[in-house]
């Protein structure tokens, strides 16, 4: 169990990091409520119902692109990634760590989102919620790879959401089909599976990308 | 010629034209490789000659 | 690494991509004869559905590539995932244009978000662009290579999820088209040929493939001579 012991370490690690400057966090809860403010001047007045739903999704993908590329940023900042590779765990365990932070650090933003969107648009259903805590698992696993990758480049805040929006696609069309369709259960079991995918993949391949 | 008539024909041009840009590409390409292994050519002779 | 092995086979397939597209061509336009619903139009087909196909193989190719690359650690590999990652783009995008003419033989719009294949591809092209970016912003070397081929693994598994999520939008987010004439019941004469074109297109993938690859190598090549000699 010294695996796991590592990956709680590392979120720990994290959550401890964002807890004492609060910057992270605080720019996205900001972030997602001033979106969905402009969302609701973007919007003529006979909108269906259904389109403000479409926004909260592409809101909260903007917001987790914000919180990922922050991610990394303070390894990067004081080349400490170096030196978590070198560290005796698991590589994919940093995956795993910094993931789960990263979803701690959206259902936090999304504890502000969701009842912000209900006050200002529609009701917030059960589904929705479901939906929601789905795609934050998918996000954070194919985003912290991604960002992982980001912070190795020259283009750093330009590369991650080139690399992630097309990936994050399929998430917002779960997201959407659970939130506005009659059957929401299919779009549930697309976005647990998309999950499973790319989970999988990403902790597998984490360690070919921080590593030479 | 029918407007479908037209349109299918602009299809297969189009891959033809793609094709023949690349074609364009890499004869430019080829003309600089060559000129670039005639002057390493150049370079080694010099060296084999060069501290006699 | 036997140079005139592999200069064998890029001429095998660009001779063979000369035969089996030129016979193609010869039978879409000549020999098959017009569809019974949609007549002429419908023979956009014999190019497009091959290089639709084509790019699929393209990108699964520098899946492969890429699998070799991680799992062996031989450099080598990094460049023939790229290429087959350019060969995909091209045919992708060739894709994207032959089948927003076909949208427009068959519905008059040069756009629309209902047709399945255009869709997939217009999200492939923009994840696979994105692959380039990634390139361009690190450094060359064993951790680019590393990088990319993960990424162009990524890519491969994305097609499928994709094309689910494309469907599962169908009627709820996009349009739905009822029109749907892809390769449902072709006669024989229809199934040669497009097989015909189809093993053309994918020979000539192949063919240009290889070249660009043999291109890139002595690029590569010419690099060391210069170092070693200057």
């Amino acid at each position: 169990m010294n695996y796991l012991a590592d990956v709680g370490t590392l979120a720990r690690k994290d959550l401890r990091l964002e807890l004492r400057s609060r910057d992270t966090f605080l720019s996205m809860v900001l972030f997602v409520v001033a979106t969905l403010v402009v969302f609701s001047f973007s919007l003529p007045a006979e909108t269906v119902a259904e389109a403000s739903y479409g926004l909260l999704w592409v809101a909260l993908l903007f917001t987790a692109i914000l919180g990922l590329t922050r991610a990394f940023a303070a390894e990067r900042e004081q080349r400490v990634l170096d030196g978590l590779v070198l560290a005796p765990c698991d590589r994919s365990a940093i995956w795993l760590g910094k993931a789960l932070a990263v979803v701690a650090f959206l259902v936090l933003a999304e504890a502000v989102a969701l009842p912000a969107f209900a006050l200002f648009f529609e009701p917030v259903t059960w589904e929705l919620v479901a939906a929601v805590a789905l795609a934050d698992l998918g996000l954070a696993a194919v985003g912290t790879l991604l960002a992982a990758m980001a912070a190795a480049s020259r283009a750093r805040e330009l590369l991650l959401p080139l690399l992630l929006l097309p990936l994050a696609i399929p998430i917002v069309v779960g997201g959407v089909g659970a939130s506005i369709s009659d059957e929401p259960g299919q779009f549930l079991g697309f976005l647990a599976l998309y999950d499973l995918i790319f989970a999988i993949l990403s902790w597998a391949s984490f360690e070919y990308v921080v590593t030479e | 010629m029918t407007s479908a008539e037209r349109y299918v024909t602009a299809a297969y041009l189009v891959v033809l034209g793609v094709l023949l840009a690349y074609l364009v590409i890499y004869a430019f390409k080829l003309s600089r490789l060559e000129r670039e292994v005639g002057e390493l050519a150049e370079l080694a002779r010099r060296r084999k000659e060069g501290p006699a | 690494m036997s140079t005139s092995l592999r200069n064998n086979t890029a001429v095998a397939l660009a001779v063979a991509a000369f035969v089996l597209l030129l016979g193609g061509l010869a039978l879409a336009f000549y020999w098959v004869p017009d569809a019974p619903l949609e007549g002429f139009r419908q023979r956009i087909f014999y190019i497009h559905v091959p290089v639709a196909l084509t790019a699929y193989a393209c990108f699964g190719w520098a899946a492969w590539k890429a699998l070799r690359l991680l799992s062996t650690r031989d450099q080598r590999y990094d460049l023939e995932s790229y290429t087959a990652v350019h060969m995909g783009v091209i045919f992708g995008i060739l894709t994207l244009v032959t089948g927003s003419i076909w949208a427009r033989t068959s519905w008059g719009v040069w756009w629309s978000w209902g047709e399945r294949q255009l869709v997939l591809f217009l999200v492939l092209f923009l994840f696979y662009s994105a692959y380039f970016m990634l390139r361009y912003s690190v450094e060359p070397g064993p951790r680019r290579a590393s990088m990319s081929a993960v990424y162009a693994l990524f890519g491969v598994v994305l097609i499928p999820v994709s094309f689910l999520a494309i469907r599962l939008a169908e009627g709820l987010i996009h349009p739905v088209v009822f029109d749907r004439d892809i390769g449902s019941n072709l006669a024989g004469s229809q199934l040669l040929t497009f097989a015909v074109c189809l093993a053309g297109t994918l020979a000539l993938a192949g063919a240009l493939y290889a070249n660009e690859l043999t291109g890139k190598r002595i690029d590569a090549r010419l690099s060391e001579l210069r170092e070693a000699l200057e």
